[in-house]
């Protein structure tokens, strides 16, 4: 049984702010489904003494001095964007924001 | 929008009934040279998006780099609040959908702050001090600006788009966590104010901030519930976010304990929320509801490697520490020996230093609060500035204080010179010169003064002569009038006792 259930996915939908058909909601439900049971897998494999990781090697510090480096132009920043406007990013107007 | 009218009940009414629980979060943005995670600069002000990197833009592939500074400053935070500094950390992600992150996420840390633990005496206008608890201080990210287009007030309700700046995504940011403060009573919206007052003293004292609120540099979300008074549970509590001045954040907290205890009388409850501050109304209206959006799904940034620090580190960065604002102001108070009363308010002008590099210069502290509190402060008020944005050097201080010690000029032209220093004509040496102020106290000119004066008022004359003293103030007026005020008042005094031989 997979441990994404139809409501997590139309929960993280909405978080997403992104609109989904039930046709939609059905078909990435199993395949979230499936990625996830992949990767729980994991834990059938790691004993209890092993401590969780984020990270493949165990580095610690790596840090950077404060120094200014190269920025992007205002064209190569607004490249990518569906839109922009006075050298800005512009977006639709989103309410629920922080 | 709120579903229900804002009643408010009056404030002391209110905290007949309730005790006010209050918590805090304060941001402080660090000014380090470069940002968070990236090499791009960190200034506020700028063209928009000039200071922007692949990192910033949440570019595939990127990888972000920790800022050692804005760790050491952080820590340097940590320790100052009197925190424990965690021996190992990380970051993690905070996800959230919304334009102001073009990476979909904040970094942030989650479970393992750098520093924890810690406390903070808050000095209140009277001098009664309060302990806040502070829960953590973790290292977090700025996130863009947006500019609401369209639409009526500007504001988000009815815009029709958003323009976004990236220049401050990634500017490093320290979030300070209070635990929940109880037993501050009526005095919660002062103590409000004084805490996020103490905060920002403190990072401006370390360096680690420009703390500037105006512009956002230090900026405050205020927790507030009621609970009736004997009550063991706490109430619903709100959050007040957008209180960017130290006037708004007691003006808020002051504005939600009446509205909470007007919800409470009429037998509601407190919707669990955000709430908006309006500076113009000085009232907060309804954000979004606290629970639905607030599943952030953090987990470990898989791109950065925990931070350790060594007790040799911490240590190091402990040494650097500035001496702590409270306790400097205990000892300027003791070296200046000023009244209660005379500190407070030399405090409250915001002038400890201009007075303390006046001293230092070489007045007495009784002079160096006299043109500071006095003169200085009625120029600064005239031009509706703060003080200490006048631009008064201390030299300047010292300067008209040696002039009238040597009796070239009187208190009364020394205010008229500070003046025109103030208009940028110079020094005041410079400027008594050029505008010809120096005192006349050549007795040739001051006795033709005097003898006109006495000529013109025989009666005060036989008052003086006959043992009535305080009658050569009435002979002063036509001596100033002759010398264009530049008489030395001292001097005429003389002057009179001996040409009336007493």
């Amino acid at each position: 049984m997979s441990a994404i259930s139809r409501e997590d996915l139309v929960h993280l939908a909405q978080l997403a702010h992104i609109e989904m058909s039930g046709a939609e909601l059905d078909k990435m439900t199993g395949e979230l489904g499936v990625i996830v049971d992949a990767i729980a897998s994991v834990s059938e494999v790691a004993s209890s003494d092993i401590p969780a990781t984020s990270h493949p090697i165990p580095l610690t510090n790596v840090l950077r001095e404060d120094v200014v480096g190269q920025t992007l132009s205002i064209d190569e920043v607004l490249l990518n964007a569906p839109d922009s406007d006075s050298d800005r990013f512009r977006v639709p107007a989103i309410l629920d924001g922080e | 929008m709120s579903n229900y009218t804002d009643e408010l009940v009056d404030f002391d009414e209110a905290l007949e009934k309730y005790d006010p629980v209050l918590g805090f979060e304060v941001h402080v943005e660090l000014n380090t040279k470069t940002k968070m995670f990236s090499d791009a600069p960190n200034a506020f002000g700028d063209a928009p998006n000039t200071n922007v990197t692949p990192v910033d833009l949440g570019l595939p592939g990127v990888l972000p780099v920790v800022n050692k500074t804005a760790v050491e400053y952080s820590i340097l935070i940590g320790l100052a609040l009197n925190c424990q500094i965690a021996e190992k950390c990380g970051f993690a992600r905070k996800n959230y959908f919304y334009p102001d992150t073009p990476k979909n996420f904040q970094t942030s840390q989650y479970d393992d702050p750098i520093a924890f633990d810690g406390y903070l005496d808050v000095e209140l206008e009277d001098g009664e001090v309060f302990r806040v608890e502070i829960e953590r201080a973790h290292m977090e990210e700025d996130a863009g600006k947006l500019t609401h287009m369209g639409g009526s007030t500007g504001r988000i309700q009815g815009a029709d788009y958003s323009l976004v700046d990236y220049n401050r995504a990634g500017v490093p940011l320290v979030e300070i966590v209070t635990k929940t403060i109880e037993g501050a009573g009526k005095r919660a919206p002062e103590l409000a104010k004084a805490y996020v007052a103490a905060v920002r003293e403190i990072v401006k004292n370390l360096g680690v901030s420009e703390a500037k609120m105006e512009h956002g540099n230090v900026r405050c979300d205020a927790n507030v519930s009621l609970m009736p008074k004997g009550a063991d549970k706490f109430g619903t509590r709100t959050e007040t976010k957008n209180v960017n001045s130290l006037r708004a954040v007691e003006h808020a907290v002051r504005f939600e304990i009446e509205r909470h205890a007007a919800v409470l009388d009429s037998g509601a409850k407190i919707v669990q929320e955000t709430r908006h501050w309006h500076e113009d109304t000085r009232s907060t209206t309804s954000g979004r509801p606290k629970s639905d959006a607030d599943d952030y799904r953090y987990f470990p940034e898989p791109d950065l490697v925990p931070i350790v620090t060594t007790a040799e580190w911490v240590e190091e960065l402990r040494s650097r520490l500035p001496e702590p604002p409270a306790d400097r102001r205990k000892r300027l108070k003791a070296d200046w020996s000023y009244a209660d009363k005379e500190f407070r308010d030399v405090v409250n002008a915001g002038v400890l230093d201009e007075i303390e590099a006046t001293i230092a210069a070489g007045t007495s502290a009784a002079v160096a609060r006299k043109w500071w509190m006095g003169e200085i402060a009625r120029l600064a008020k005239a031009a509706d500035k703060e003080i200490a944005d006048l631009g008064v050097a201390p030299a300047t201080i010292v300067e008209l204080n040696s002039l009238i010690a040597a009796k070239k000029i009187n208190d009364k032209i020394a205010r008229q010179v500070l003046e025109f220093v103030v208009d940028g004509e110079g020094t005041p040496s410079e400027i008594v010169e050029k505008r010809s102020l120096a005192v006349v106290n050549d007795d040739d000119a001051l006795g033709k003064a005097v003898d006109d004066a006495m000529a013109a008022m025989p009666d005060v004359v036989e008052k003086i002569k006959g043992g009535k003293m305080q009658a050569i103030g009435a002979l002063m007026g036509p001596v100033m009038k002759a010398t264009r005020g530049q008489a030395d008042a001292g001097r005429v005094r003389e002057i009179v006792i001996e040409k009336l031989g007493l």
